[in-house]
């Protein structure tokens, strides 16, 4: 049970105070962190070496744009829908962004910029015609894939110099993905946690009646989240393909389930537009790295995607367990 | 008629039907500059109908809504926002997922740019600290984190905060409910500190002492009219009582002449609400018809549903020996298929008894809407028509042969008359009568003073527990209106 | 609180699936000048009886109402096909064995999805799509280096025809009708339409709720269970990749075939209709000679165009 709010706790230090009304918020708050620390440590015991500039940089490369593609998943989970399509996207993207993109910027920046608008799109009728966005999306998922083959029938194509410029640069002192990491969460908590339109975007996932009382458009807010995925997909794209240089149309294929698991094991929740951009970059890096420590363990690579499934379970357990003994809803 | 000057809104022989029931019978009603309205009425009088026409969340079907003189088309919630007109509904329309700062910014569109987390914080902060000081709230708090006394302090305060937006008239509607004495003291104060700036107020409460302390004026309202206005001071609390529950307060009629004693026989349901603080509670015996009265909101439904839910498993404080069944009184959302036939819907209760062999069989089926077609006379041209294609009170009808075709002995009733006619009325009561006579036993909820006729036994809710048990010879809308506002604040 | 005036759409056009069909195989006749018509329709009835097995255990669950989807199903195929192969070992002997332990892992699976639903009170999306990572690795453990054929007998039967007919077909047909009087003439049937309605009014109602979403994913479970031992006898082996168009497929015949995605109206006989006509528009497709992108762009749009003109009803999340 909670401590109940009283006199006594009022003199209390702002804190702790916090934390004697909110010990479930508090515990869920801390779970992805204390799941991504486990996984480090787990990897440092094994492996000390894997902890360094150049291990750290090999081991999180490929989380940049996992926690891009968690990040636009994020944008629509606040809005209480589903994007099944991001994975597809992703891949979409990195088959423009490895032709049309290379050979004419112009002319592939405008195609990405379409996607952008699909997904805009995309929000306005699930809106307007009420209906379920994963069947929107699950048809969607079809659609990019087929896009995906059209532009690139093979294996293939080859990253623009720049972007792979940008994807492999050292930073100094610490590794180039944990400063991106940094970079996306907090650039993303910022315009959506800390901008006054950012709250209005999370409130209609709250109460989306309270917020089209008060006379915003919740048409605008639905289709504003809807694009933010778009934009994020794309980055998402661009990331994998400056990392691996050549693309194929399944590139991006297990990113619609790592993204919808990223947002979850950091503490975004389904419905009622609670999530955590630094949680959905914290858990997008730490399904990243259990793969790694499992090839430390020895465990085979079989059990990569099992590794993941059974993250997600235990931590859903773990929040089960904190909302029935952490405390009751006041 | 003249305009005065200081009029904020006006309605002129509004009215508000929903199907069959008149909610607004051509209302009259004003509110000046500077004054704090008492609204006050029994359940179903219209005052919640009122208030969400002011504050724009309904239209109204007839009249005018005027305010500061211009009578206004399209007057909806936006309109009514800009207008300076706010509403602190029940139903708390607060965010859970933000905090108390982006809550109060969600109000203000101009708080926007830099610094708009401070100047919010600074705004609720602000008010909170004048409304209810050492209120304990932190304008960075998440909502759902917050007790729901606190969330209502926010709630209030938010409606109170100053912008860029007019503010001229705040809509009260059980602002108190949650708070305890002390803080619903700060609040009413800062009512009547606010109604001396020129803003005004409208204050609906089921606390008759608030209404009488704190309004300039009282409107009592009943069955969709306002029946009397007048300077608060001219009233008292028995003058309300009367005025509420009409020129007829005596003693209610019995419907049929009912055993003066309870019978002392093993009862069928024994229960006590969760908040009973008292030795208080619920006995009902076979044959028996046990009225559930009080205000609306005020644990009647949430004891039906745990008895409901006691009788497949155990529930604290609660004692059932028999099957029951549940009779909905919020059709859409409690009750009906949508897209069933009447006889879906009716037999889907009864799907055991249905049977041949493994299959549920249609005739069957059929048979046994067919015979409560007769029974209670659900009037359609097929019983196969969708469940939709009957009127209200015949839905309800359906709703009742599906209760009363199964084998249940304990029948729930949620305040099931809620919008049906006289007619259906009549019969309804009727066939609840000679089912309790042949040994079933009625616990009903009604919101309907003249249901309470039908009661052999009536229990009073106030706040989650009940506060007074007449028997049927002790019975009457006196009594029950008493019960159900509380002495003081 | 709104009241909805007058009935619903009652009649959801899942007739037009079967005219879609009709007209999308009348094209190919066309196209081909009356070769092979007879061809790809056994062919096509062949390859719809997987989806339409599929497309029952989606209906079932997606019936249940908003939210109700069971993600884990190609995980779930692809390891019950590696499980009959395995168990079967190639002997015809053992084709009833490996097909109850096909039954039984695709049982085991529905069983845990309910579960982490139910204890974990986690949305069924997600309950089904960590199960499906589980399941998956699992798959890729025990099938790793596997490649056993299926029995020759079972084979043989999986692709028997009588008359142009696939035996499979028939016994699929069989199934379906006796899966629409399941839905609605039996208690389980009517309560997952009650549920998927409304799942309160269903509960005040009387309807044991909880058992009923027990009962469908298991459903569910099984269903794909059986479906990947028979996936594995037709395409002469299993593979982890043997269902991954499933998922998709499952929904989409179910969006076509008329089933409500807000659940409570269910169609059987439109899942045939939906079936054919995928498989019809995809081999008419490609006897068109049309590339993979485009047969997927067009199968997005179908699902996206069906769904839009379905409309969804004003629910309360």
């Amino acid at each position: 049970m909670t401590a109940t709010p009283g006199s006594t706790a009022a003199n209390a230090r702002p804190i702790p105070l916090r934390l004697a009304r909110a010990p479930r918020r508090f515990l869920r708050a801390a779970l992805p962190g204390v799941s991504l620390v486990l996984v480090l440590v787990g990897i440092a015991s094994l492996n000390p070496r894997a902890v360094s500039y150049f291990g750290l940089n090999l081991m999180l490369n490929l989380g940049i744009p996992v926690a891009l593609a968690t990040i636009a998943q994020m944008f629509v989970i606040t809005v209480n829908d589903l994007d099944l399509s991001i994975g597809t996207f992703v891949s979409f993207v990195a088959c423009v962004a490895a032709t049309f993109l290379r050979d004419s910027p112009v002319l592939g920046g405008t195609i990405l910029l379409g996607g952008v608008a699909v997904y805009a799109l995309l929000g306005a009728v699930t809106y307007l015609r009420n209906v379920p966005s994963i069947v929107v999306t699950l048809g969607m998922s079809f659609v990019w894939q087929g896009l995906a083959i059209l532009v690139l029938p093979k294996p293939g194509g080859k990253v623009p110099v720049w972007l792979h410029g940008l994807m492999g640069y050292h930073t100094p002192y610490v590794p180039f993905p944990i400063v991106a990491a940094l970079a996306i969460a907090a650039a993303v908590h910022a315009g959506l946690m800390r901008t006054s339109y950012g709250a209005i975007l999370r409130g209609s996932g709250g109460n989306s009646g309270a917020i089209g009382r008060a006379g915003w458009s919740l048409l605008k807010t639905k289709m504003v989240m809807f694009a933010l995925a778009g934009v994020f997909g794309v980055f998402s794209g661009l990331a994998l393909i400056g990392l691996t240089t050549s693309a194929d149309a399944n590139i991006g294929k297990g990113y619609t389930l790592l993204s919808i698991a990223g947002v979850i094991l950091g503490g975004g929740e389904f419905t009622g537009g609670r999530v955590s951009p630094v949680g959905a970059v914290v858990g997008a890096l730490t399904l990243t790295l259990a793969g790694t420590l499992l090839n430390f363990m020895h465990i085979s690579p079989d059990w990569q995607v099992g590794a993941q499934g059974a993250i997600l379970i235990v931590v859903l357990a773990a929040r089960a367990l904190i909302n029935r003994t952490g405390g009751r809803d006041p | 008629m003249p305009e005065l000057p200081g009029q904020i809104v006006r309605l002129d022989r509004v009215e508000k039907h929903f199907g069959a029931v008149r909610a607004l019978a051509g209302v009259d009603f004003a509110v000046h500059a500077g004054e704090c309205v008492g609204l006050v009425g029994h359940n179903g009088a219209g005052k919640s109908t009122l208030m969400h026409i002011l504050a724009g969340t309904l239209g109204p079907d007839g009249g005018k809504v005027l305010v500061a003189g211009e009578a206004r088309r399209g007057y909806g919630v936006v309109m009514a926002q800009q207008l300076g007109i706010r509403c602190v509904f029940q139903e708390l329309s607060l965010c859970p997922n933000l905090t108390v700062a982006e809550n109060a910014r969600v109000l203000h569109p101009s708080i926007t740019g830099w610094g708009w987390r401070r100047r919010a914080a600074r705004l609720i902060g602000g008010k909170l600290d004048e409304i209810f000081p050492g209120h304990g709230i932190e304008a960075d708090a998440v909502v759902s984190d917050l007790p729901i006394a606190k969330r209502q302090m926010v709630e209030v305060a938010r409606a109170f905060t100053l912008s860029r937006s007019p503010l001229h008239l705040v809509i009260l509607d059980e602002p108190t409910s949650s708070l305890d004495g002390h803080t619903a003291g700060q609040l009413l104060a800062h009512v009547r500190r606010t109604v001396a700036t020129g803003v005004s107020c409208i204050l609906i409460s089921h606390l008759l002492g608030e209404i009488l302390d704190y309004s300039d004026r009282i409107v009592v309202m009943r069955d969709g009219k306002v029946v009397a206005a007048d300077c608060a001071a001219r009233f008292d609390r028995e003058l309300l009582v009367t005025a509420m529950g009409g020129a007829t307060a005596g003693k209610m009629q019995a419907a049929e002449p009912s055993p003066a004693t309870r019978r002392t026989t093993r009862p069928r349901v024994r229960a006590r609400p969760a908040r009973q603080r008292d030795g208080l509670e619920l006995v009902a015996h076979e044959g028996e018809v046990v009225g559930f009265a009080g205000l609306s909101g005020h644990g009647q439904t949430d004891l039906l549903l745990a008895i409901f839910k006691a009788a497949s498993r155990r529930m604290p404080g609660i004692e059932v020996t028999e099957p029951v069944a549940l009779i909905a009184g919020d059709r859409q959302s409690d009750g009906i298929f949508p897209l069933w036939s009447i006889v879906g819907n009716v037999g889907v209760s009864s799907m055991p008894a249905l049977r041949r062999s493994f299959l549920l069989s249609p005739e069957l089926e059929d048979q046994l809407a067919e015979r409560w077609q007769k029974r209670i006379q659900i009037r359609t041209p097929d019983l196969r028509n969708n469940i939709l294609s009957l009127s209200g009170g015949n839905q309800q009808k359906a709703l009742f042969a599906r209760a009363l075709g199964c084998e249940a002995k304990i029948l729930l009733m949620d305040d099931p008359m809620r919008g049906v006619d006289v007619g259906t009325k009549r019969e309804v009561y009727r066939l609840i009568r000679n089912e309790a006579n042949a040994g079933r036993t009625f616990l009903w909820y009604t919101t309907e003073m003249e249901e309470l006729e039908n009661c052999d036994h009536v229990y009073v809710f106030r706040n989650g527990s009940i506060v007074a048990d007449l028997p049927r010879g002790e019975l009457s809308e006196e009594r029950v209106i008493h019960s159900s506002f509380e002495e003081s604040a | 609180m709104k009241l909805t005036g007058g009935l619903r759409p009652v009649a959801r056009p899942w007739i037009w699936s079967y005219l879609g069909a009709l007209s999308v195989w009348l094209a190919a006749i066309v196209f081909t000048r009356g070769h092979g018509a007879g061809g790809m329709l056994t062919a096509g009835l062949a390859l719809a009886v997987f989806s339409v097995i599929t497309g029952v255990a989606q209906m079932f669950v997606i019936t249940l109402g908003p939210g109700n989807v069971d993600l884990s199903l190609p995980a779930n195929i692809g390891l019950a096909s590696a499980v009959a192969m395995k168990v079967m070992g190639g002997a015809d002997a053992m084709v009833a064995v490996g097909l109850l332990a096909a039954l039984a892992s695709g049982t085991g699976i529905g069983l845990a999805n309910y579960l982490f639903i139910r204890l974990l009170r986690i949305p069924p999306i997600i309950a089904t799509l960590s199960a499906s990572f589980i399941i998956q690795s699992a798959g890729i453990a025990y099938g790793r280096g596997l490649q056993v054929k299926p029995p020759p007998g079972f084979a043989a039967f999986t692709s028997a025809q009588f008359a142009g007919i696939p035996l499979l077909a028939m016994g699929t047909l069989l199934f379906t009708i006796a899966g629409g009087i399941v839905l609605h003439r039996t208690i389980y049937g009517r309560s997952v339409l009650a549920i998927g309605q409304n799942p309160r009014a269903a509960w005040l109602a009387g309807i044991a709720v909880e058992r009923t979403r027990c009962i469908t994913y298991v459903l569910s479970g099984a269903l794909g269970g059986i479906c990947g031992a028979l996936l594995a006898g037709y395409f002469r082996g299993s593979s982890l990749e043997i269902g991954d168009e499933y998922l998709l497929a499952s929904i989409a015949l179910v969006v076509i075939g008329g089933t409500s995605v807000s659940g409570g109206n269910a169609n059987v006989a439109g899942l045939w209709g939906a079936a054919l006509f995928l498989v019809l528009l995809l081999t008419m497709l490609n006897t068109f000679g049309v590339s993979a992108g485009i047969r997927f762009v067009v199968t997005g749009f179908v699902i996206i165009g069906v769904i839009i003109a379905a409309g969804g009803s004003r629910m309360p999340r």
